[in-house]
């Protein structure tokens, strides 16, 4: 059906894709598996015409195909189902299904085609149910699902790219869609499937493969591999030496987490203490960290920071000496329009003046002050935090915790989508927060989906499987291979 | 002052100063005479105090379209306490204290409806002109003659300017101040710019939106004395379309209604180049709708500087 070969995408210094092949054939479910960060995303995201590949051919039915565009990819008959519907929440079915293509008689709507056509697309995927004139906004995540899978085929795509489609879904739905899976594959369509969850690939597809680093390192039947034979290809054998141990004294608890809702958790954090959460994207780990700090309603539980205990907001958190790092930086972790000195000293302007003044030179000062310890490459204080590189504004973000001198440091993705060498400052950072040296030392909790990272800081690892957390593992003793058949929930051996 | 603000207003005082020499150069010298500059302050002062406001509410990423209508309404509240009996200090008091009152309504209507301002704002500018008309049975209120009637009036051998004009540069040097140098300023831009971070860095964002409306209030309420001794009666009819000279006033002098950036200095030329062009059209003998067509030009000019402005910060 189509085949992808020698794919090659950079960005920047960073090799994306390296030559990656994937092809598949008429009524076959592929399924494309990696770490995050292996290069599925941008592989579809070439094959679907969102970027435009460096090197590499793409055919389709033996014909060249090199979409410069979505919609001349979904000419082509290929369709991507993302995690995020691309659905108009307030249009009904029948007029998404049918966006942009849709039924006139003397150049008025044909309503009434309109919703035949709409009925028999449904009755087709075995989804009657769904009525044509309800509107989308109404519909469970379930059906806009099939609604949208549905509109890909009445445009006639005959390639369907699923991307982590069960992430939102419970176990019924979830086992509807495979069911639904399996009538595209009789009728002869090709389907990639992504998806982080081992058990489903080795359940849904004919085949699978995996990519590292922007290689393929490994596929093929899935009735021949294990749920343990795929994950020891996606993590394979690496290990940095990013991670350089200081000696830790483990201190008074600092923070005690019992009965826990949302995420079941059940932890006690001391001083000098480094404590990871494994899970994976969805899993409900940042969740479970913004309940946790206030942000999010909590349903039940225990929380105790130092001398406080209680849930109140973000501000109460702050005050008890708990600092939360965002991991949506653009939209939560910072403000991209003010000073990076805002940015930084927002949680505690106590110390710029007497009573509620601040005086803007002494502001200036401690953040200037921030900068030059952080390394933070800036034209001064006042730059806006938004003109700043990834890596240089999750300083900033960091700098903030510092800043308030909070004792609990929560850290959600801390080296998400930044350089390889601001990554190894955070990392001393962290390791220097936690082994104390001249100051007291720190607790920190860290949420990561990147396994090595966690292995590397962690003293215990908890992992957090569809919503629950498990309880804390000794780290010394845990491999990535063992943390991945954790996340993925598909059992060790 | 940082450099980065400097530069955003470079672009309002230039076109302060290009405004200023056009007219300048059109009307002839006599422009500048001190009693004509003293007309176009006296003119200015209504708009720029409750604009002092705006810059405030706008800053916080909020709007108050309610506020041509808290003036009439606190017009109609002062001659009313002055036909009452009260003395001119209380009854001025309590034309600002109710404008300042709606304020807070409009405050607690936002935070607690979590309705986006401009509607609540829309439904409160008919809501606080309706009151106003219904006070005064839908007439003019004539009130007895007070000092009062003298704040925009200058005083022979007293101090260069007119009591209410140097009301509005002590309000527009506090609320500066305000912004600049404490912690709720800070707080202010901080949630106009990123609300959702504001709140995870622990700030009290109901608590600061409350205090931006009902200062926004207060400072209306001060326009609304100051409008009420220009026209000596209470009248529920004035300031209709007044907030949107106000607003015009924050935008041009640098407001984004994204929130996040304001200044009062912006704020203050921007409403001087809306004079200017107010005084200079009709002094020129321009008709009116030469003015407007001007005015909104410039609006949308000052708009498309802001667009670009923002995005090089991002």
């Amino acid at each position: 059906m189509f085949a992808m070969r020698g794919i090659r995408k950079a960005f920047g210094a960073t090799q994306a894709l390296d030559g990656v092949d994937l092809s598949v054939a008429p009524g076959e479910i592929c399924g494309l598996v990696g770490q995050n960060g292996a290069g599925k995303s941008t592989l579809m995201a070439v094959l679907s015409g969102a970027l435009l590949p460096d090197a590499g051919t793409m055919t389709i039915d033996g014909a060249r195909y090199a979409p410069r565009s979505p919609i001349e990819a979904r000419r082509a008959g290929v369709a991507m189902i993302y995690q995020e519907l691309s659905l108009a929440p307030d249009l009904t079915v029948m007029e998404n299904l049918l966006l942009g293509a849709e039924p006139t008689r003397r150049g008025l709507l044909d309503w009434r085609a309109m919703r035949a056509t709409a009925s028999a697309a449904l009755a087709q995927l075995g989804h009657d149910a769904i009525r044509p004139d309800a509107t989308v906004g109404d519909l469970s995540v379930a059906q806009q699902q099939i609604v949208e899978i549905a509109r890909a085929l009445a445009i006639g795509c005959r390639v369907l790219v699923l991307d982590e489609p069960t992430s939102s879904l419970g176990r019924a739905d979830t086992e509807r869609l495979f069911a639904l899976l399996r009538r595209l594959k009789a009728q002869g369509h090709a389907i990639v499937y992504i998806s982080h969850f081992i058990e489903e690939v080795t359940a849904i597809t004919d085949r699978y493969v995996v990519l590292r680093d922007g290689r393929n390192v490994g596929g093929g039947p899935t009735a021949e591999a294990t749920a343990g034979d795929i994950v020891a290809l996606m993590v394979g054998g690496a290990a940095a030496d990013l991670f350089e141990r200081g000696p830790r004294q483990r201190g008074e608890p600092m923070l005690e987490v019992a009965d826990f809702e949302p995420g079941g958790a059940a932890f006690t954090l001391h001083r000098g203490e480094v404590l990871g959460i494994a899970g994976l994207l969805g899993s409900g780990r940042t969740r479970f960290l913004r309940a946790l700090f206030g942000l999010e309603p909590v349903k039940s539980g225990r929380v105790r920071i130092g001398a406080y205990s209680g849930t109140g907001g973000p501000r109460e958190h702050w005050r008890a000496g708990m600092g939360l790092l965002s991991e949506d930086r653009k939209n939560e972790g910072l403000a991209p329009g003010l000073g990076i000195a805002d940015n930084l000293t927002l949680t505690r302007l106590e110390p710029f003046g007497p009573g509620a003044i601040v005086v803007p030179a002494r502001q200036r000062r401690a953040a200037s002050d921030w900068i030059a310890r952080m390394g933070i490459r800036c034209s001064g204080p006042d730059q806006a935090a938004g003109e700043l590189s990834g890596g240089n504004q999750q300083k900033v973000a960091l700098a903030r915790l510092l800043h308030h001198d909070v004792d609990v440091l929560v850290l959600d993705e801390p080296t998400r989508g930044i350089d390889v060498s601001s990554k190894a400052q955070i990392y001393r950072l962290i390791e220097r927060l936690a082994s104390g040296g001249d100051r007291p030392a720190k607790a920190v909790l860290i949420v990561s989906s990147y396994l090595p990272e966690l292995l590397g800081l962690c003293d215990r690892i908890a992992v957090m499987q569809r919503g629950r957390l498990q309880p804390p593992q000794d780290a010394a003793g845990l491999t990535e291979h063992e943390l991945m058949l954790d996340a993925t929930g598909a059992g060790r051996a | 002052m940082t450099t980065r603000s400097l530069v955003d207003r470079a672009g309002t005082l230039i076109g302060l100063v290009v405004v200023a020499v056009i007219f300048g150069i059109a009307v002839g010298s006599q422009f500048y005479a001190p009693g004509n500059l003293e007309l176009m302050a006296r003119q200015a002062a209504i708009v720029c105090v409750a604009a002092i406001g705006m810059t405030v509410v706008i800053a916080a990423g909020g709007i108050d379209l309610s506020v041509g209508s808290m003036i009439a309404l606190t017009t109609v509240a002062i001659a009313l306490a002055l036909k009452a009996g009260f003395g001119p200090a209380s009854a001025a008091a309590i034309g600002i204290g109710v404008s300042a009152l709606c304020g807070l309504i409009n405050g607690v209507l936002v935070t607690q409806l979590k309705v986006v301002p401009f509607i609540v704002t829309l439904g409160t500018m008919l809501v606080v002109r309706g009151a106003a008309k219904g006070l005064a049975d839908e007439r003019r209120i004539e009130a007895p003659f007070t000092w009062l009637n003298d704040l925009l009036r200058t005083q022979h051998g007293a101090a260069l300017l007119p009591a209410g004009i140097w009301g509005v540069l002590g309000a527009a040097v506090a609320i500066a101040a305000l912004l600049r140098y404490t912690r709720f300023g800070r707080h202010v831009f901080a949630i106009g710019s990123n609300e959702r971070m504001a709140r995870l860095c622990g700030v009290a964002i109901t608590r600061t939106k409350i205090a931006v409306y009902t200062l926004s209030g207060l400072l209306t309420g001060a326009a609304g004395l100051l409008q009420f001794s220009k026209l000596s009666v209470g009248d529920p009819t004035v300031g209709v379309g007044a907030e949107l000279d106000v607003i015009a006033a924050v935008i041009i002098g640098g407001g984004s209604l994204t929130g996040g950036r304001g200044s009062v200095a912006g704020t203050i030329m921007g409403a001087a180049i809306m004079t200017i062009i107010q005084i200079g059209c009709s002094q020129k003998g321009l008709a009116n709708w030469v003015q407007q067509i001007v005015t909104g030009a410039i609006i949308v000019a000052a708009v498309a500087l802001d667009r670009v402005r923002s995005a090089k910060g991002r």
